[in-house]
Order: structure tokens, then sequence, then C-alpha cells
């Protein structure tokens, strides 16, 4: 069971909780919604919850719940551009086929 | 796949229900849009990587338009606009004087004055609707999606019809408006000091925002959460143009030349102004090439003593702004627990240090002075789009000047006092001063006088059609109420007849510069006669009312209850009280209303005495008893 950041994610996370000023980490998980079944989700963590599973990666401390987990095992999340939008984007090995914008996925 | 935004724990949006808000920074000469991704605020750059677009717009012939830096180099029989802003919600009396209306040609056909362009005559609103459009497309295109609202900022001292025209001009591109918000405001909020613990309860900030053009000082106290505007002051041309146009007449003494040959060699050399001026910013000399005509007339060191030479008359007079700001607001130098730097001129080191003398702290410059404003404005669009968690406590504003209805004898009568946080809605109760009076009419004013002449006029309706009463019998309830925006609506109700009216209080454009500013300090100075005019005025109410119910009476029934001697005496009063309501002298006024009550009580009680006969007759007790039970 492995959840991994690339660096540039890592960096941007860690910018990102820098300037929040709080926080111990990021959480991903999924949730059922969204047009083609499951959807990520992206959080900051403040408190991690008792049925968490706790990843180390790049430095950053990555918290997902353990149900969120058989959808995300093997991810890796990366930070890049498209034209003048940027933001995170899940490599999932666990997708089946997804959404045409790719905001919700099957597996 | 798309692209994701780190959310606040618990917040995370469903696909495809992002709730995209951003903060515009609408500027007189430039504008910008933020917005806050993944907890952090920033300014969105544009495909080029500008971060700002100049508030410049060229219409074309077919109806489009360019904005920004494309439009300054549109060439065309029309001058492209720009300063549109300074032209929001006035009207065409307005243009008068103003140095824009040398430089474009207006159509002062409609009661606003609209740019000549290519494309036909062309609002200040529908300028600003273009650069908000702009605006709104790089950031639709920037985020990926649509967007749920926006909050736009404005200057402190933008009225009604000022802050009802920026609404229009986001209706007009498409935008929905969050709120609309105060600069200082915004610029407050960037810096955090609306949150937690940053500042104590009533703590005042000083917002000291030095731009191209425009010099604004405002005091803000921090109070639960709501910034209310103590007191601002400026002047409307005063920036970093001025520093441009000393470093222009120094290079042109330097250079021997006795004046420039043409206009393009002029804004050559403010151009070159300008350079100096930013690489002056960090360096402490540069090495200066004075270029006329692609020729160089002049070459040598420019160093920062020189410099501030030319500054320091400019921050003199921003400095002596600001002391006039804490009279105004009556506040102490040492309370200002915190002074936030706005505007590109405030990089210039030596305005830096004066503002920092002056207030005997440093002031708050980490956050890019140009982008502060926008990023402020994101950060509450975010909070309002619900993006925030909710122990994040909503900003709230107040009304800049107070609201109210014009009463008998051209009276103000407050509703909502100024400085009331909004949104908020009043009710007061008027009544009918005539009798059989079917009608009433509604003049909604604004402003801190006493007497209506004094203030400045909203809107006027009328309550028509419900049924003739007695003088005072009816209750009519007017309703004020401000949106988050501060913008007024007005309603009235008469109780008994139900009869409604409301009215969309369009705020009549056209108000003066500096007016709202000097709304403000004639009340404070004109304090004394505003006293003396309402006591006159409401002597005059009063006497008129007399006046119409003796006549009234004397009417009816006078010969019947009074001598020929009787009726003469009282008839004298009245031309008495006649002659003294024409003067302005109130102890006159009284006197002869006193007078007339006096002389004709023996009337008034004949009267009485006669109805209540006329009542009893041919009744017996019983029927009374059974009456009055």
């Amino acid at each position: 069971m492995s959840i991994s950041l690339t660096d540039s994610a890592a960096d941007q996370v860690r910018l990102y909780l820098d300037k929040r000023g709080k926080g111990v980490g990021l959480r991903l998980g999924v949730r059922t919604t969204g047009c083609s079944g499951l959807a990520y989700t992206l959080e900051f963590v403040d408190e991690v919850a008792a049925n968490d599973e706790v990843f180390e990666s790049n430095d950053i401390t990555v918290v997902i719940d353990k149900k969120s987990l058989v959808y995300l095992d093997g991810t890796e999340l990366d930070f890049g551009k498209e034209g003048l939008n940027e933001g995170f984007r899940f490599r999932n090995p666990n997708v089946k086929d997804e959404c045409g914008c790719g905001e919700s996925f099957n597996v | 796949m798309a692209l994701l935004q780190i959310s606040e724990p618990g917040q995370s949006a469903a696909p495809h229900q992002h709730r995209l808000a951003i903060g515009i920074d609408l500027g007189t000469t430039n504008s910008l849009v933020a917005t806050v991704r993944s907890g952090v605020a920033d300014v969105l750059p544009d495909a080029s990587g500008a971060r700002s677009l100049a508030s410049v717009v060229a219409f074309k012939a077919d109806g489009t338009a360019d904005v920004g830096e494309a439009a300054t180099v549109e060439s065309s029989a029309y001058l492209p606009i720009r300063s549109a802003k300074r032209l929001m919600g006035k009207g065409a009396d307005d243009l008068e004087g103003h140095w824009l209306a040398e430089h474009h040609r207006f159509d002062r056909s409609g009661s606003v004055p609209a740019f000549e362009t290519a494309a036909g005559p062309k609002t200040a609103v529908a300028v600003s609707a273009e650069i908000l459009a702009a605006l709104k497309a790089r950031a639709e295109h920037t985020l990926g999606g649509d967007l749920v609202g926006a909050v736009i900022t404005v200057p402190a001292y933008f009225d009604d019809a000022q802050r009802q025209a920026t609404k229009d001009a986001a209706a007009l591109a498409g935008l929905n408006v969050l709120r609309l918000l105060n600069e200082p405001t915004a610029a407050a909020v960037a810096y955090g000091l609306d949150q937690g613990e940053a500042l104590g309860a009533g703590s005042v900030v000083a917002i000291y925002d030095l731009g191209g053009g425009t010099f604004d000082i405002s005091l803000l106290r921090l109070n639960a959460g709501v910034f209310e505007v103590l007191a601002t002051a400026g002047h409307t041309a005063l920036g970093g143009d001025d520093i441009d146009h000393a470093l222009v007449a120094w290079l042109l003494e330097k250079s021997g030349l006795r004046a420039f040959p043409d206009d393009a060699a002029r804004a050559e050399a403010v151009a070159q102004a300008r350079q100096i001026k930013e690489r002056l910013s960090a360096a402490t000399s540069v090495d200066v090439d004075f270029v006329v005509n692609g020729e160089s007339v002049w070459q040598g060191e420019f160093a920062r003593e020189a410099f501030d030479a030319l500054v320091s008359p400019l921050a003199e007079r921003t400095l002596g702004l600001c002391r006039r700001v804490l009279r105004d607001a009556g506040v102490e130098r040492d309370e200002v627990a915190s002074v936030v730097m706005v505007g590109g001129s405030t990089r210039v080191p030596l305005v830096r240090e004066q503002v920092s003398r002056f207030f005997d702290q440093d002031v708050l410059t980490d956050i890019n002075p140009d982008e502060v404003v926008a990023i402020g404005a994101a950060i509450q669009a975010d909070a309002l789009a619900g993006n925030r968690p909710e122990d994040d406590l909503l900003l709230l504003d107040v009304t800049p000047l107070s609201l109210g209805l014009e009463t008998m004898g051209g009276l103000a009568e407050k509703v909502i006092p100024r400085n009331t946080t909004i949104p908020v809605a009043r009710a007061q109760e008027f009544t009918t001063y005539k009798d059989g009076q079917t009608a009433m009419a509604l003049h909604v004013v604004q402003g801190e006088r006493e007497m209506v002449s004094d203030c400045r006029s909203l809107a006027r309706f009328e309550l028509a059609g419900f049924p003739a009463r007695v003088a005072g019998a009816l209750r009519i309830q007017v309703l004020f109420q401000v949106d988050a925006d501060g913008l007024l609506t007005v309603s009235a109700i008469e109780r008994e007849s139900g009869t409604v009216a409301s009215v969309d209080v369009k705020p009549s454009y056209g108000l003066s510069d500096g007016e709202i500013e000097s709304m403000l300090r004639d009340s404070m100075d004109l304090a004394a006669e505003d006293m003396q005019a309402r006591a006159l005025a409401e002597q005059r109410v009063e006497a008129s009312r007399v006046l119409e119910a003796i006549t009234a009476a004397l009417d009816s029934d006078g010969d019947e209850h009074l001598s020929a001697d009787e009726r003469a005496a009282i008839d004298a009063s009245v031309i008495a009280v006649q002659g003294a309501l024409a003067s302005d002298d109130r102890d006159a006024i009284n006197a002869a209303v006193q007078a007339l009550e006096k002389g004709s009580e023996a009337f008034v009680e004949r009267r009485m005495n006669a109805s209540v006969r006329r009542l009893m007759a041919g009744r017996d007790l019983d029927e009374l008893e059974s009456r009055n039970n």
C-alpha cells in the first residue's frame, strides 16, 4: 500500500501549508458522487482521525481514510499546468474509465 | 484529467460544482483579478504573464473592444478611453471643467455623458464593463470553470450612484457581484487584520494608498469583524504621475531644452522618467541617457538624493492629508495600530520612510502594493462563495452617509444613520399633514445635514390612493433597506388601506468630485447653523399647522361663534402669523403663533361646546351610555 507525491506536488503542498499557517498534512480521498461514480477530494489536514492511514512522501504527511485507500492505492499526486490553469493531478493506476473532464472516475 | 486544488477540511466541492469566486480591483489606471486557490490568494496573470490590466479601452467600429495594452496601441480617429472610473455615476454636468472633457469628445444628450467612440457613444459603465469582461474571461480561462461571482472593490468615498454604476457595469459584463467592498477594507483584509488575534477590538488601521494619479488615506476601526470607515481624505490628482512630471521637468532643465517639440516626445520622456523612478526603488543611483526624438540630449548620473528632493514635496502633501484625516476622525497618531501601504508609488523608499516616521511604526509592505486590494477582494469572495470554514467571520461594511426622508418644512429625517452596519433594514412611521390628504410625496435624501436642500437628493416617489382622513390619522410606514453592497431600496405602505409604493432607488447619477467628503465636513462645521435651520423649519411647520386649523375653522363656522370685533381680532392675528412666516425670525413666528392661539382660545372653546351639544342633541342618557359600552 502506498501513496506518493512528485517533487513539484510536494513543493506546492509545502508552500500552501506554510501560507495557511496551520495543518499537519494533506488528505487524499474519494467520495461517491460525480458523473462517473467516484470523485477525488484533496484537503488540508488539521487532525488525523482514528481510521486514517498515514504515509510520508517527499517529507509531506499524506493522510487517507481506509475506505478511500482501496481506490487510491498506488496513486501518485502530481502538480502541473494546463494553459493558464494550474493544480494537482491524480495518477491513479486503479482507474478503468473516467468522465470526460476527469473529475470523477470508475474502478 | 482535471486539475484539483486543496480544500479546507470537509469543504471539498462536488465535481462540477466548484465555487469559483474572484476578487477584482477595478482601478482608475490598472485593474487586477485575483482568486484563492488551495488556501492561497494570488493575482491571476494573463497568457503573457502580465499581472495587471491597464484600464484602457478602445472600441472598434464593429462594436468589439480592445482592452489593456492592446487598446493603447490602437490607432483610430478616437483616442483610447482611460480613467473611465472617474466618470462612474456622474452626470453630464460633472463634465464641466473636468480634464477628461479636454481629452475626449462626449455625447451629452443623455442623462449620463458618453464617450464618442468608433462604435458609437459609450458610457463609463459600458467602458468599465469591457474591463470587467476581460478580467472575467481571464479568470474563467485560468480556473477552468464558470464563476459563482466576484467581489469588486470601490473607493470608500464612492456614493450610491457610483456603487450602482459599478454594479451595472458588472451586470453588463455578465458578472455576478457577490459584494462591493471598500478598497481600504480590502487592503486590511489582505493582511488578515480582520482575523483572529491580529488586532484587538476597536483598533484603528490606517490605509495609505498612493497610486498613479490619486491619493487616499482612510482610517478604519475594527469592531467585532466589522470595519467601520472613520474618515477618509485624499486628493484626486496626486500620485506617481506627479513624480513623473517632476522628473520630466528636471530632465528637461538638465538637457537645456525649453520645451518638447511635440506630444510624442513628451510621452517618450514620461516613459523614460517612469523607468528611472522604478529603477531607483532598488538602486541608490542610476545612469541616465535622456533621449528626445531618438537623439541623446543629456547623459549623467541621477542619485537617490536628487530623486528624494523631487519626491519630498509630494510626500509632504500626503502627510498633510494624513494629519487632516486623523483630526477628522478624532484619532491620535499613536492610536493607529497598523498602517497598510497600497499603490505602486508606495514603493518609493522616501515615501515609506516618511510614512513610517509619521506614524512612528513599521508600515506593512509585504504584499505587493499594486495587488493588495485585489488579494483582499479575492479572500472576501472566497468566503462569500462558501469556501471557508464556518468559523471565519464574514466581513461587514457600513453606510458612508446617512439616508433619510424629507419631512415637512424641508427637514431631513434620518432613517439610517451613517456608519450603520449593512445589510440593514429600518422602518419609520410617518403620518399625513393635511385633512383629506390621499397622497404623499416621498423624497429620499442622503447626507448629514439637517436641511434637505443641503443633502443629496437620491429619489422621489409618491404613495397615492389611500383613503381621505383627518390629518395625523393615517400611519404610513416607510422601509429603508440597504443591501450588502450599500445600495438602497425604499418602500412605503399605508396601513389602513394597504396601499403600497416602492421604488428601486436608482440613484440620480451625478455627484461632483469630493462632494461626499465636503458633505461630511460641512455637517460638522455647520452643525450650529443646521440646528438653527432645523428649529426655524420646525417652527414654520408648527405655525402652518395652526394657521391651517384656524382658517379651516373660521371658514366653516367662524361667523356663527364670533362677533365682528372678535373675528377681526383673530383675522389680524392670522395675518400677523402669515407676516412672521415670511421672515426668518423664529422668535417672531413663535410669538405670532402664541398670540393667535391665545386670541382664538374663546373661539375654539365655543366650537367645542357647540359640537358637544350637537352630538348630545335629541339623545337621552341611556342611549349615550349604551353607545359608550
